[in-house]
């Protein structure tokens, strides 16, 4: 139960992009068209899916205060969080890189789907913002997995969203300058405070 | 043939520091070539960090010295780089000039690094700095990316800064946490804090505007 409900918290109050503005680059540039958003939608959602439990163990088995005493009770005062972003993205960049490799290697089908995002999504700011946001909150390896997994929805849910309302507007007269970049940040603005209402919902 | 070329070198590392062409690659980027409104990089952070000038500023300057010393250290490192593994090089460079800004707010302003709180970290995918590095300092000579660096971290700045400037005085009557508006304010103008520009939305919705603002100006458009 307190796993659905942290769940919609990060698909819906959480949202990665309204509430945190999280890999805002891509989301910006490859909502144009919905496939091409969906595609990208679902590299994101594996690669959180993936990366966040992994960043997980990185940090509670190596770099926490204490986390290395399972190799010998002298490293029971290391500390050395202070490499948390190194690891982290080294662990992020690494593993798109392998994902690549092996989805181009026995998916051809789906490399073509997915492939040209994927290395775009090693530095899309929401991976390495959700295992920072991971590794600020007590969670533990089962949270941390489904915290994951549900913002890698949530963002593919805004994602499509955006992608949708983008295609409907190149019919409408939008003055000149404020067409583009302008009005898709305005349209983002009222999306996020449409998302609003979804706060106070609990499970 | 060898003489030449040695001139031709000669000249080159005889260019001034602050030639005209260095000077542009310093001073295209606070307008025409802005990161964040033309070139569209490292919008994440310019959103969630504005609710009030202080943070902004201090965003900006970690923003800047990572910038300009990442683009000094992969141009340096440029023709040493294999080119398949540029990506993780680069991070990895960032990376430790993010950890030792991080290190240093820690050290000496705590209150504001608690509420930039995942955003220093956030500073390594900033794609401003994967952008430049990616687009400049890879092809370009150490000094020229020293520039193109700080040029596009202030780029970065002022846009922050203006950005943060309207929330935060319309958002609580404040600028610097110094209050302007309202009843117990220096000026005194009674004033009722707007609620939106301290919301997310509040953020998407001024850059949007500050976009229409600065595209009339100068006369670029985008087609849908």
């Amino acid at each position: 139960m307190e796993l659905i409900s942290l769940g919609v918290r990060s698909i819906f109050i959480d949202n990665m992009i309204f509430a945190y503005f999280l890999g805002m680059c891509s989301y910006l540039a490859v909502s144009k068209k919905v496939p091409t958003a969906l595609g990208l939608g679902l590299a994101v959602v594996f690669v959180l899916t993936t990366t966040v439990p992994l960043n997980w163990i990185i940090i509670n088995y190596l770099l926490k205060p204490g986390a290395l005493s399972w190799i010998s009770p002298a490293f029971a005062e290391v500390d050395l969080s202070f490499l948390s972003f190194i690891v982290f993205i080294a662990v992020i960049a690494g593993f798109v890189q392998l994902t690549e490799m092996v989805v181009e290697k026995f998916a051809p089908a789906l490399y073509g789907a997915l492939g040209i995002f994927l290395p775009l999504i090693a530095v899309n700011c929401s991976i390495l913002g959700a295992a920072l946001f991971m590794q600020g909150r007590p969670y533990n390896f089962i949270e941390a997995t489904v915290y994951g997994f549900s913002s890698g929805i949530g963002w593919m849910i805004a994602i499509v969203a955006l992608a949708a309302i983008r295609e409907k507007l190149r019919y409408s007269n939008v003055p000149k300058p404020l067409r583009g970049l302008g009005i898709t940040f305005i349209l983002v603005g009222l999306m996020s405070l449409g998302f609003l209402s979804f706060m106070g919902i609990t499970l | 043939m060898s003489t030449q070329t040695e001139t031709a070198v000669k000249v080159q590392s005889a260019e001034p520091l602050f030639s005209k062409k260095n000077r542009k690659l310093l001073v295209d980027p606070l307008d025409s070539n802005n990161p964040i409104t033309v070139q569209v990089l490292g919008i994440c952070s310019a959103l969630a960090v504005t609710v009030q000038v202080k943070p902004a500023f201090v965003m900006s300057l970690g923003v800047i010295f990572v910038a300009s010393f990442s683009s000094l250290f992969i141009s340096l490192l440029r023709n040493t780089i294999p080119t398949r593994i540029r990506i993780i090089v680069q991070l990895a460079v960032v990376a430790s000039w993010v950890v030792i800004v991080d290190q240093v707010l820690k050290a000496y302003v705590y209150d504001v690094s608690k509420q930039l709180s995942v955003f220093v970290g956030l500073i390594i995918t900033n794609c401003i700095i994967m952008g430049r590095l990616e687009a400049f300092a890879l092809g370009n000579k150490p000094w020229p990316s020293f520039l193109d660096g700080i040029g596009n971290g202030i780029g970065y700045g002022v846009i922050l800064i203006i950005v943060a400037f309207f929330r935060e005085l319309l958002g609580s009557g404040s600028v610097f946490g110094i209050k302007l508006l309202g009843a117990d304010s220096l000026t005194g103008i009674p004033y009722q804090g707007n609620g939106l520009m301290m919301l997310p939305a509040g953020a998407c919705i001024v850059i949007g505007l500050l976009i229409w603002a600065q595209r009339a100006r100068n006369g670029y458009s985008e087609d849908h």
